[in-house]
Formats: structure tokens, sequence, C-alpha cells
């Protein structure tokens, strides 16, 4: 298994062809089901219909508030998809059938990575438009969006490794979350900053530090889960 | 085959404990008062020493962590859980005492600063590598995990600092240029300086001695368990 691992490892066409082929198997179980969207994005839309009772999002206040909604409603749903997304793995026995599998590892967390960020994006997708509608605010800017993508890409590549890890332990639901939003803090603020940055319409110069730490976050945890990955699923 | 009390665990125990009872007395009684915190300002020689043992037990759990996934010794696991506990205490003691100090000098509790959050959320960390372990029975996976969680804590934590630290920031920058600006800061007479070396010097003996006593404790721990098996049979 380790030889062919390492082979895999060499042929980079192959280890795409993983990442692929556990992508398609999530989407495709995803669209015959669709248990674990529906769930997020019913949980999504409550979340920001709570937050207008909550908060009064008057007109005035809008702009400044609307970003923090926004991305605590991501950072929710978020948990909700990442702790199903795995549990469905674990109690279906798929994820013993795919480490059986002879690839690469690491192949198995970025496949689920990227179903989770296709995941994540989906809800996004339909969540902006509706806020926009329900509160009349325009969140249709290109600097917005990639502040999303840039900060969705950070919370799914630990979200994903931590919830590999959750769903191994006794209290699994409960954990993801306490363990997840310490660690993903500087995802949260930064992406929260950035965005009510692009919405104000600041000047550039004062939103790229945080869409530095969003990169330089999204680039250490991916390579870092990348390197202890193996650990979490070795039996 | 319990061993007694090895003999330089005993000796570090009684330099540290001289060694805390001199602190007091350097802190009370040797380092002169600060023209405007008055007393308030004494909180400080053992705040900052505080926070200098949970430094210390952070990094030591990180590098724990990393070696325990390298080497793949439960040994390194004891080592890791040890200092992540010592420095979950010191942490807390830290928050507390800068709340204390910040009440008179800032006029609040607390502050969303830099350091304070950090502190906090490093708390929040711990506290969530402890549950993480409380609910994996298995030894060697729960090592492997906590390993996995304390290099992730330890990469965050950094980036959940400076990204604070975009904010504006009051705490008081007792070191370098920044000082004269923030509330609460204070120039550091020689006296003063002396004592807080001595306060860190001393917390680090403390520091060693615990990290002793606990890393001791787990392993007789682990064999109480073993003997119990043995009973059992």
């Amino acid at each position: 298994m380790q030889i062919q691992a390492a082979v895999n490892r060499s042929q980079p066409s192959s280890y795409l062809k993983t990442i692929g082929a556990i992508v398609w198997k999530d989407l495709a179980a995803e669209l015959r089901s669709r248990e674990l969207l529906a769930a997020m994005l019913v949980f999504a839309l409550l979340v920001v219909i709570i937050f207008n009772f909550a908060i009064e999002l008057q007109p005035a206040l809008r702009l400044t508030i609307t970003p923090g909604v926004l991305w605590v409603t991501f950072a929710f749903a978020g948990t909700l998809g990442l702790n199903r997304s795995m549990a469905i793995e674990k109690d279906r026995g798929c994820l013993d059938g795919l480490l059986l599998a002879p690839v690469d590892r690491s192949a198995i967390y970025f496949g689920k990575a990227v179903s989770n960020l296709a995941f994540m994006m989906i809800v996004e997708v339909i969540v902006l438009p509706v806020y926009a509608l329900l509160y009349n605010v325009n969140l249709f800017q290109p600097g917005l969006l990639l502040t999303i993508l840039l900060g969705s890409i950070g919370y799914v590549a630990v979200g994903t490794l931590l919830s590999s890890m959750a769903v191994q332990a006794r209290t699994r639901d409960a954990l993801l979350p306490i363990m997840l939003f310490p660690v993903v803090l500087p995802v949260l603020l930064a992406a929260v900053k950035a965005s009510g940055g692009f919405l104000q319409q600041v000047p550039m110069n004062t939103i790229w530090p945080w869409l530095n730490i969003l990169i330089v976050y999204d680039v250490v945890f991916t390579a870092i889960a990348f390197m202890v990955f193996d650990f979490i699923v070795e039996e | 085959m319990m061993k007694t009390q090895p003999k330089g665990l005993t000796i570090l125990t009684v330099i540290s404990v001289v060694l805390f009872l001199g602190a007091i007395l350097m802190v009370f009684v040797y380092a002169p008062l600060e023209a405007v915190m008055n007393y308030v300002q004494k909180i400080f020689y053992f705040h900052i020493a505080n926070a200098w043992v949970g430094m210390l037990g952070f990094l030591a759990a990180a590098v724990s962590g990393i070696l325990y996934l390298v080497r793949k010794d439960l040994k390194w696991d004891l080592i890791e859980l040890a200092a992540v506990e010592i420095s979950l205490v010191f942490f807390s003691i830290t928050i507390v005492s800068g709340s204390i100090w910040a009440r008179p000098t800032w006029g609040t509790w607390w502050t969303w600063d830099p350091r304070l959050t950090t502190a906090a959320i490093l708390e929040m960390i711990y506290v969530a590598y402890l549950l993480l372990r409380q609910g994996i029975e298995e030894p060697e996976r729960r090592a492997r995990f906590g390993a996995v969680y304390t290099i992730i804590g330890a990469l965050s934590v950094p980036l959940t600092f400076f990204s604070i630290i975009l904010w504006q920031t009051i705490h008081p920058e007792i070191f370098g240029a920044g000082g004269s600006g923030s509330v609460g800061s204070f120039g550091m007479t020689p006296p003063m300086l002396l004592t807080m070396f001595y306060c860190l010097i001393t917390f680090s003996f403390i520091f060693v001695t615990l990290f002793w006593y606990r890393i001791r404790l787990g392993r007789l721990s682990e064999q109480v368990e073993q003997l119990k098996l043995k009973v059992m049979e």
C-alpha cells in the first residue's frame, strides 16, 4: 500500500483523479439524498431570520452589521455541514472503505475538503441573494465574493481536519464547534473586517492586511492539514 | 514497584519555595512604589511572570506534540498533557491578575486588547483540547489527536494575535518604544527591572518543578492502571 501510495504521489494526474473521485462521490450522494444541503440551507436562513429579531437591522446600521451576520451564519451552517459530511462517512463505514483504497491518504483529505467547500459555497450562493433581497443591501461586489471564497477555504481547510477527529470522539457533534471556533478565529475576524471594508467601500490599502491574513491562513493550514491528516486516519 | 520521590525533585521544590518567598519580599519591600499607580502596579511582577510560565507551557506543549508525532512514544503525550494543564492554570492566573490590574488602571475589567484576547482564546483552545482527550478512550489515538490539535493551536494563536493587533491596542507596552502612549505604562527603574527578572526566574523554577511533579503523577497513574489490571487477572 505504501509503495502504491508513493507511486500515486509521483503521478499528479492520478492524485487529482482520486480527489475528483471523492468529490464526485460526495456530490452524487448529496444529489440523491439532499439531506446535508437542505439542513445547512434551512439552518442558515433561520439564523438570518433570528438575527433580524435579535438585533434591529435598521437601514442605517445595516452595512456595518451585515458582514458579522453573514459570517456568523456561514460559520454555524458550516459546522453543521462538516459534522454531517464526516458522520456519514464514519457511520456507514465509508471511511474504512476509503482508507483501504490504495491511494495517498492526503488525497482523501483534499477530496473531503473540496466537497465540503462546495457545499459551503452552494449555501453561500443561496444565502447571499436572499439576504440582499430581504435587507436591500448590494452584496454583489467582486471584492466581497473574493473575501467569502478566501474565508471559506480557510474555514473548510481546518474544519475538515478537525471534523475527522471529532467524529472519532464520543462527544462528536458538540466537540467540533468547540475545537474549531477558537482556531478559526483569525479567519472569521479577517473575513468580517474585509467584507465590511468592501461593503463600506473603504480604501483598498486598509482592506489588504485582512486579505493577507486570510491568504496566509489558507496556505498555512492547507499545508499543515496535508501533513498531519495521515496521523488522524491511521489505525 | 512505586519509587519514592526523586532527590532532585525535593531539592527543586525547596528552591522554588525559597525563591517564591524571596519574590514576595522583592515585590513588596525592595521594589519602589510606582508614582502614578502606587500599590496597584505591584501585581505587574507576578502578572508578567505568570504570563511567562503560560508561554513556556504553550511552547512545551507544541514541541512535545511534534515530538510525539515523530517518535510515537507515549512519553511525549504525557509531557504534552502536563504542559497544557500547567499553561492553562497559569494563563488563567494571568488573565485574572490582569483584570485586577486593569480595573483601577484602565477603569475596566476587560478590554479586547490583543494580548488579553489571545490569552483568552488560548484558554479556549486548551479547554477544547481537554474535552477532545476526554472523548477518546484509546490512549494511542488520544495521543495522536491531542498532538495534532496542539500543533493546529500553536499555529493559529500567533495569527489570532496578529489579526487582533490590527485593531488599536491599549495594553501597556512595558518594553520598546510604543510605551509612553498607552494608558498604564510606566518607566522601569533598575530596582523594578531587577524585581521583574527575579520573578521571571522564580516562576521558571516553579514551572519546572510543577512540570516534573505532573509528569511524575502521570507516570504513577499509568503504573496504578497496570497494577489494577494485574489484580483483576
